[in-house]
């Protein structure tokens, strides 16, 4: 008998688990922006100093895709906005979600496609944007569009932009503070520079340090990558579960990930920058294992099966998931 | 200044903060159910005001269904007049009572393939079919708030000043045992 659990369950796990990844990548800087820094000057105020200064750059380029980044994901997918009367249906469903939801509308585009996806962006329920392929919209049925849509919608109230955004600068200045020290390491020669009270003890900790800090520069671009896609994985989770609080219909998203399960178009205008804002990882085919730690999504066939846990189905055979991944 | 005087002033500081910023908590969650209730009536209005097209739209077409679309007239009256001055179980029961003629009438209207494929009759099919999720997505949305609050009073440590503030907890709405019956498809 298939163990069932509830969505509260579901969304409180898939919240600590980002919380948690997101803690290890923060002290993971602080580690890493700690040894560089003592490397560098000897002294812990340049251990601060350098964590401060990489979270500052990082943080200041991230400001601008805060606030624009939703035009510009817009732009980059050909995404073209659609009125109440060219799509009632598609209004109607996403307004019945923003009234279980108690969020405003988005505004409502439409990306001429036949691979079936979608995606939301914006930074808070009040300004944010949901975008649709022509391709899902002539395949999915009200119940599965309402599946689909309240994901989308749930990246938006669960403000996964914003988190994302705030892993990706945490990520970022990792990954500055990184080349950074190691351009510096082999350009000027290591150029340790000596504390004032300086001693043999005191040189050979920092020599050891140094030599952990090259170590971990050159992991530490890969390792919180890595993280970042863990952390990706979890909020398409919580998004699933978030859908589900919504529309209290599992079987709709359900249903709607089976479907595209069946899509063998690749997206036109998919790109590696924005695949983790869609529905579905657009580029999963080039993918030769779906459950790669690469994806920013989960595979589709683990999604099925969380669902059919809330309420208390068998999870799919075997068979079925490893032909549903050759489609995909 | 003694560091028992500093002592003393931070944790009143600290348990005047704590005070205001609970009170403030759960004033915000009371709100937000009183307005989720009030959307509730909204969309219960929106339904009303759409059955007057949708009858205009058919009658022209379904002249020997008079009965079903006087049916859906009357149970529109009714549901007003109850949303006006009825209880909530009468007001559910009108409701209830309005969404079995709706159903009457499209199950009707499956035997006229002309009317079936007219695109008002489509048009005003869908809205009603968004218009009975809206209302279901309405009240979902009031238990939401209603769960919220009540699990905001119940919880450490704002329990604590729950009571003495005067938050008291609120009522799910549930279908009242007129409205669990299904409502009844009537092709007379």
């Amino acid at each position: 008998m298939a163990a069932s659990t509830t969505f509260y369950d579901e969304k409180a796990a898939n919240q600590r688990n980002s919380v948690l990844l997101v803690l290890l990548v923060v002290l993971f800087l602080g580690l890493l922006g700690g040894l560089i820094g003592y490397a560098l000057t000897g002294s812990r105020a340049g251990a601060i100093g350098a964590i401060v200064i990489a979270v500052a750059i990082g943080g200041l380029s991230s400001f601008g895709s805060y606030f624009l980044g939703d035009k510009l994901v817009l732009a980059a997918s050909s995404a073209k906005p659609v009125s109440e009367e060219q799509a009632p249906q598609l209004y109607n469903v996403i307004r019945e979600l923003t009234i279980a939801a108690g969020i405003p509308m988005p505004a409502v585009y439409v990306i001429q496609d036949n691979a079936m996806n979608a995606f939301a962006t914006g930074r808070d329920p009040g300004h944010s944007s949901v975008a649709i392929t022509t391709g899902l919209l002539n395949v999915m049925n009200r119940e599965e569009l309402q599946g689909v849509l309240g994901h989308e919608l749930s990246h938006v109230r669960n403000f996964d932009i914003r988190f994302s955004l705030m892993v990706g600068v945490l990520v970022g200045s990792i990954a500055l503070l990184s080349s950074f020290f190691l351009r510096y390491t082999f350009w000027f020669g290591g150029g340790r520079r000596s504390s004032n009270n300086d001693n043999n003890g005191g040189g050979a900790l920092q020599l050891i340090v140094f030599v952990v800090a090259i170590i971990l520069a050159i992991l530490a671009p890969i390792f919180t990558r890595l993280v970042q896609l863990a952390v990706s994985r979890q909020r398409e989770y919580l998004a699933d579960a978030s859908s589900v609080e919504l529309t209290r219909n599992p079987h709709g998203l359900e249903s709607a990930l089976a479907k595209l399960a069946g899509d063998t178009t690749v997206m036109k205008e998919a790109n590696p920058a924005t695949q983790h804002l869609y529905f579905h990882n657009p580029l999963m085919k080039l993918n030769a294992n779906p459950s790669s730690l690469f994806s920013t999504h989960p595979p589709l066939v683990d999604r099925i099966n969380r669902l059919r846990q809330l309420t208390g189905e068998a999870p799919l055979p075997p068979d079925a998931a490893s032909s549903i991944g050759a489609a995909s | 200044m003694s560091a028992t005087l500093i002592i003393l002033i931070i944790v009143i500081v600290v348990v005047v903060g704590f005070v205001v910023l609970t009170y403030n908590g759960l004033v915000q969650r009371r709100l937000r159910v009183d307005e989720a209730f009030s959307q509730i009536s909204v969309q219960l209005k929106r339904r009303w005001d759409l059955i007057p097209n949708l009858v205009n739209a058919v009658k022209g077409y379904m002249d020997f269904e008079k009965d079903v679309l006087t049916k859906v007239t009357d149970a529109r009256a009714n549901a007003v007049a109850a949303g006006a001055q009825g209880s909530p179980a009468a007001q559910a029961t009108a409701e209830n009572a309005l969404t079995g003629t709706l159903r009457s009438l499209f199950a009707v209207v499956e035997n006229y393939p002309t009317l079936k494929a007219n695109e008002n009759v489509l048009s005003l099919q869908e809205q009603l079919t968004t218009t009975e999720n809206q209302i279901g997505f309405a009240r979902q949305h009031y238990n939401a708030t209603v769960l919220d609050f009540n699990t905001g009073i119940a919880t450490f440590p704002a329990v604590l000043l729950a009571g003495p503030l005067g938050f008291t907890k609120r009522e799910f709405f549930e279908a009242e045992p007129e409205a669990q019956a299904v409502p009844q498809v009537n092709l007379g």
